[in-house]
């Protein structure tokens, strides 16, 4: 249970879509896509589901190649495309049902692999509904059941939270968390936080490059990213001089005036990464007569990273 | 090869068929359309034969070159815009497997379509002589011709993700074999044999006599194969 991609580049006519990329993905591995619209995401995802060839380089799912042996990783693969592939004039359990059989799934266990589905993916109440008649959190859902019906080693899922609810997300990122204890996932997305609340891995492409590879916290680690305090003072002093004396600490990056409330003045004050500088701002904002009403640290976060790497 | 999955992709597509209304439309106007010139032929030629019927310019011009292309319009080019054919080219399933099921039910849809000559046959039969011999292979000849031109329709929504696009480009193809057969008089003699073998007329005219010609046989299948064979190309070409 296992992907391998090795190498892997595509053009599109004279377009380089994915540049030259390698990773390996293994059982029990939710790994997350991330990169900017057009980095190569769906590119990638649909070359390792058999959708289309690579250029070069080789795809090897759980030691079947994409483009030899394609029907067999095709029987591997849960697959949710980017534009949802639904028939608006089925029911879901028409459409499970249908799915099921193209999948091999035996005629004997369709109906309770399709009844499962309808359960874990909470379909129960649409279950005798067109799907052109669902809203676009249902949809998804029979989406994702769509993929997962044929009990898959391998789950591809482009962009799987896109159009939910915040209640939905949590539920589809728990399921997604739990399947990815047996299964090996890929997910793609441009939320960063799906990354961090699903992931246990993450790559960043950009320009079909991979920029990065590794856990949330790796990559938090690794950034080159700035330690951040929100200061809040009251305003019975003079900004601009607290603002250059404050400027003055060592370690202190850049000061910014971000606000004045009506009592208060409002800095971010950006200083050397893993440096704390809670306690010299203090002395700082005491040595200008001037009064600390809060002061609030902030870690770079993969935002930042993420902005860092794709810019 | 596997025909369950041919039997999937066959059953849904027949189904979605029913489920829209131009399985009904289709089969209703032609049993109006057929039904009244069935009626007018019988009467007014007064001899026991569906020669004059199966011979209407009308009628084969409505069927092969309207309904045909309306049939198969949405074929493969609703998948395509819907994303579903995504979904079918990553199931375990092959291209050519795919592209039978959703041949096979078109061509269901147009056997059931011509099923009330069968009816228009034993009505004549009660009242008078008919010759049963030419009955089926002008039957079968016009199967044959729907089959090649279901072909046609297949093939050309594979092309476009605009069903009105798919119908109108197979309604010129189609239109295109019907009518070269008769405009083969102002071409000279020497090209018109030819131009006779490729033209759909000339063999649906044979087989209509009754008989069944290897040569028409093989117009027919060979047609039928190159159309499927340029399906299959057709979708091979998201990843040249």
């Amino acid at each position: 249970m296992s992907i391998k991609v090795t190498n892997l580049t595509k053009y599109y006519g004279n377009y380089l879509a994915v540049d030259n990329i390698s990773f390996e993905a293994k059982k029990g591995e939710i790994l997350g896509f991330l990169g900017p619209n057009g980095a190569g995401k769906s590119t990638t995802m649909k070359i390792i589901t058999t959708y289309l060839p690579p250029t070069s380089g080789t795809v090897v799912v759980d030691g079947f190649d994409v483009e030899d042996k394609s029907l067999e990783v095709r029987k591997k693969l849960g697959y949710l495309p980017e534009l949802n592939p639904l028939y608006y004039d089925m029911t879901p359990v028409e459409y499970l049902d249908f799915v099921a059989k193209l999948d091999g799934v035996p005629a004997g266990e369709i109906k309770k692999k399709r009844e499962e589905m309808i359960k874990v993916c909470g379909l129960e109440s649409m279950r005798k509904k067109d799907i052109g008649t669902l809203s676009k959190g249902y949809k998804q859902r029979v989406g994702l059941a769509q993929a997962m019906i044929n009990n898959p080693d391998v789950l591809i899922l482009d962009e799987p939270t896109s159009g939910l609810d915040p209640n939905q997300i949590i539920e589809i990122r728990n399921l997604i968390k739990k399947l990815g204890k047996e299964k090996t996932v890929i997910l793609s997305t441009h939320i960063l936080s799906e990354v961090t609340a699903t992931c246990n891995r993450v790559i960043i492409i950009n320009k079909g490059k991979i920029v990065a590879d590794g856990t949330p916290e790796e990559l938090q680690a690794k950034s080159k990213g700035q330690s951040l305090v929100i200061l809040e003072v009251k305003n019975n002093c003079d900004k601009n001089a607290l603002s250059g004396s404050l400027k003055d600490i060592r370690n202190v990056n850049k000061v910014e005036f971000v606000k004045d409330t009506g009592d208060s003045f409002v800095f971010n004050i950006y200083g050397d990464k893993g440096s704390d500088l809670r306690e010299v701002i203090s002395n700082k904002v005491t040595q200008q007569k001037a009064t600390v009403l809060s002061m609030q640290t902030k870690q770079s976060s993969l935002e930042d990273i993420f902005r860092e790497l794709t810019k | 090869m596997n025909t369950n999955n041919i039997k999937t992709i066959f059953s849904k597509e027949l189904k979605s068929y029913f489920n829209s209304p131009v399985a009904y439309i289709v089969m209703i106007v032609f049993m109006v359309i057929s039904g009244f010139l069935f009626t007018m032929n019988f009467f007014q030629v007064n001899i026991a034969s569906m020669r004059e019927f199966f011979g209407s310019f009308f009628i084969q011009l409505v069927l092969f070159v309207v309904f045909i292309p309306a049939i198969t319009m949405r074929s493969f080019s609703e998948e395509k815009k819907q994303g579903t054919l995504e979904l079918l080219l990553t199931k375990p399933i092959t291209d050519m497997e795919l592209i039978l099921g959703k041949y096979l039910a078109a061509l269901t849809l147009i056997v059931i379509t011509l099923s009330p000559t069968v009816l228009y046959f034993i009505i004549i039969k009660m009242i008078g002589p008919i010759a049963f011999w030419p009955f089926v292979t002008s039957l079968l000849g016009y199967i044959l011709m729907s089959a090649f031109f279901i072909g046609v329709g297949v093939f050309v929504s594979s092309i476009t993700e605009n069903q009105i696009i798919a119908f109108i480009v197979a309604v010129l193809i189609c239109l295109f074999f019907f009518l070269l057969g008769k405009l083969l008089i102002v071409f000279p003699p020497s090209v018109v044999s030819i131009f006779e073998y490729i033209t759909t007329d000339y063999h649906l005219a044979n087989i209509s006599r009754g008989v069944i010609d290897s040569r028409v046989l093989i117009y027919y299948f060979s047609m039928i194969f190159l159309s499927l064979f340029l399906t299959k190309v057709s979708l091979e070409s998201r990843k040249w």
